[in-house]
């Protein structure tokens, strides 16, 4: 199950969404999100969807790893999707029992799952397009003036970056240590909760165990090649922009005017109950 | 009763933009009692061959067969096969979790729905097949050192009294000394107990001495499978393929190209100073 997530699971193509500036990608993606939240109403949503879309299409990765991505938060989903169907007051459609759905309870949650499933598969749209070096990099350039406030920007891109290093390496060792037992005749699938629960313990203490054991040699190895912070260090591969850098914060510039335009006035005909 | 691997292919990551084809058509048979050496570089498809042999992973297509039955059966038990087809991962140290050593040479018994006792008594006997010091029992597996830690989890494997024991790089990361006693501690045990043994390794050192059988991977396929005598003829093959064959074979066959009437199937320094001084012996008397 862990295996499904896809945030922070790089998908190699070559497109010009890869080919981007992680600092043009972060920005879009932070763009896209205000927008998100910035449309409400069915033509906003339209406009951010077909923006998705492009997006995804250049970005050559398949789309099943973006739905791959939503699976992980299904619980979530279907948790707001209810709350705002069952909780919103307004014309009643259907009662039963003590439920009552409502037109504005239909509309709000209807709209509350697109905004969800959008904002997971924009974002995944980012990481699936961009190493997680690349993006911390990416990062740590883009808050460098952060700096100016005593934010130790470098040291905060580091730790992410070690700590999204980390997560393929936990995972493949989890999946090693659950194997290794399960050559024991271990059983993680049947039995109680309490039953279950427990038989997590021979996976996560030699987990936990591996995972301080990797620290301690990163750490090491970071020492021995006199790490010392981010004052003075160059980076082998600097980011610079390109023309089509700029391309995409213009047309992000235009994303977000749209968006704005068609918040104000974009409302359909049939929306006004 | 033994062990029929039938056309069997796995591919990794079939539905990502690389798919990597980990096994391509194994085939072999391992008969009951042999001691085999599992040879490859690293990547070669031995570490996935392994885990299907005893049901871990999933074949992409192809057939197991465990004493006459086909293990992808619906209704045949994975967890019996477990525990007949004893497993020890690479780095088996990393495995274990409990407070005691005992307690988690205990583990796999008790998985197998034995009582207390009768796990207690298993644990005790498997202890005493790796040869571990009594007086550390009731050690943390955590305080052990490398090698100790690695004698623990190969028991707590061996607990479990599997018919056939699989090794994958038991003496990886351990210094000479370290090696050559767990090595001699399996051997020992395939003799005693008469275990099909499957050691897997990327040193023709190691297993040279040992095996009866050796199956050499390269890229998902089997390359080689013969006694190590006929497989070390064909070192130059060996080579390409990013392995070596004993030092000796070498020494043997530069000894031969100079001109000596002399045999190369040596594989053992032992045997290869014998058949030096033969060599020598006879070339001295034709003088």
């Amino acid at each position: 199950m862990v295996r499904e997530i896809t945030i922070g699971q790089y998908y190699h193509a070559d497109s010009v969404i890869h080919k981007l500036d992680p600092r043009v990608k972060l920005m879009g993606t932070l763009i896209y999100v205000i927008g998100l939240f910035v449309v409400n109403n069915a033509l906003g949503y339209l406009v951010v969807a077909i923006t998705l879309g492009t997006v995804i299409g250049l970005s050559k990765v398949p789309i099943k790893f973006m739905v791959r991505g939503l699976k992980a938060v299904m619980i979530v989903l279907l948790l707001t999707v209810s709350l705002n169907l069952f909780l919103t007051p307004g014309i009643q459609v259907v009662h039963f029992w003590i439920f009552t759905i409502t037109m504005e309870g239909i509309k709000a949650s209807a709209y509350m799952a697109i905004r969800l499933v959008l904002l997971i598969m924009g974002c995944s749209v980012m990481t699936l397009t961009t190493t997680p070096n690349h993006l911390t990099d990416g990062l740590e350039k883009g808050l460098k003036f952060l700096e100016v406030f005593r934010i130790p920007v470098h040291e905060i891109a580091m730790m992410m970056s070690i700590a999204l290093r980390f997560i393929p390496i936990l995972l493949e060792e989890t999946d090693k240590i659950m194997k290794a037992q399960a050559a024991r005749c271990a059983d993680f699938e049947s039995g109680g909760i309490i039953k279950r629960a427990k038989s997590m313990v021979p996976i996560l203490v030699p987990l936990f165990v591996s995972a301080f054991r990797r620290a301690n040699d990163l750490a090491m190895a970071m020492e021995a090649r006199c790490y010392r912070g981010g004052k003075g260090r160059t980076k082998m591969k600097p980011l610079k922009y390109t023309g089509r850098d700029y391309a995409g914060y213009i047309l992000m510039a235009v994303f977000m005017a749209i968006t704005i335009f068609v918040a104000i006035y974009g409302t359909l005909p049939f929306e006004n109950f | 009763m033994s062990i029929i691997v039938n056309h069997l292919c796995h591919v990794y990551g079939a539905d990502t933009s690389q798919p990597v084809k980990a096994l391509d058509d194994v085939s072999f048979e391992i008969k009951d009692g042999q001691f085999i050496g599992l040879i490859g570089h690293t990547g070669s498809g031995k570490s996935t061959l392994i885990q299907h042999l005893n049901g871990l992973m999933k074949a992409t297509s192809g057939e197991i067969y465990y004493n006459g039955k086909d293990i992808y059966d619906k209704d045949y038990k994975l967890k019996d096969l477990r525990s007949k087809v004893g497993l020890v991962f690479q780095y088996p140290e990393h495995q274990l979790f409990e407070v005691t050593v005992f307690k988690d040479v205990c583990f796999g018994p008790l998985n197998q729905g034995y009582s207390q006792k009768d796990a207690e008594l298993r644990a005790f006997h498997a202890l005493r097949m790796v040869g571990f010091p009594e007086e550390m029992y009731y050690r943390s597996p955590f305080d052990l050192s490398g090698g100790q830690k690695r004698r623990v989890a190969i028991a707590g494997v061996l607990a479990m009294r599997p018919e056939v024991m699989i090794l994958d790089e038991p003496t990886a990361g351990l210094d000479p000394k370290g090696r050559d006693e767990i090595l001699d501690q399996i051997a020992r045990l395939h003799k005693e107990y008469n275990m099909t043994t499957i050691l897997v390794s990327h040193s023709m050192e190691d297993v040279a001495k040992y095996v009866e059988r050796l199956i050499v991977m390269n890229g998902g396929k089997v390359m080689f499978d013969d006694v190590p005598r006929e497989v070390f003829k064909h070192y130059t093959e060996l080579e390409e393929m990013g392995l070596a064959a004993p030092e000796v074979t070498y020494i043997l066959n530069d000894l031969k190209k100079s001109g000596i009437d002399i045999d190369t199937t040596a594989i053992t320094v032992d045997e290869a100073a014998k058949e030096i001084t033969r060599a020598l012996r006879a070339a001295n008397k034709i003088r």
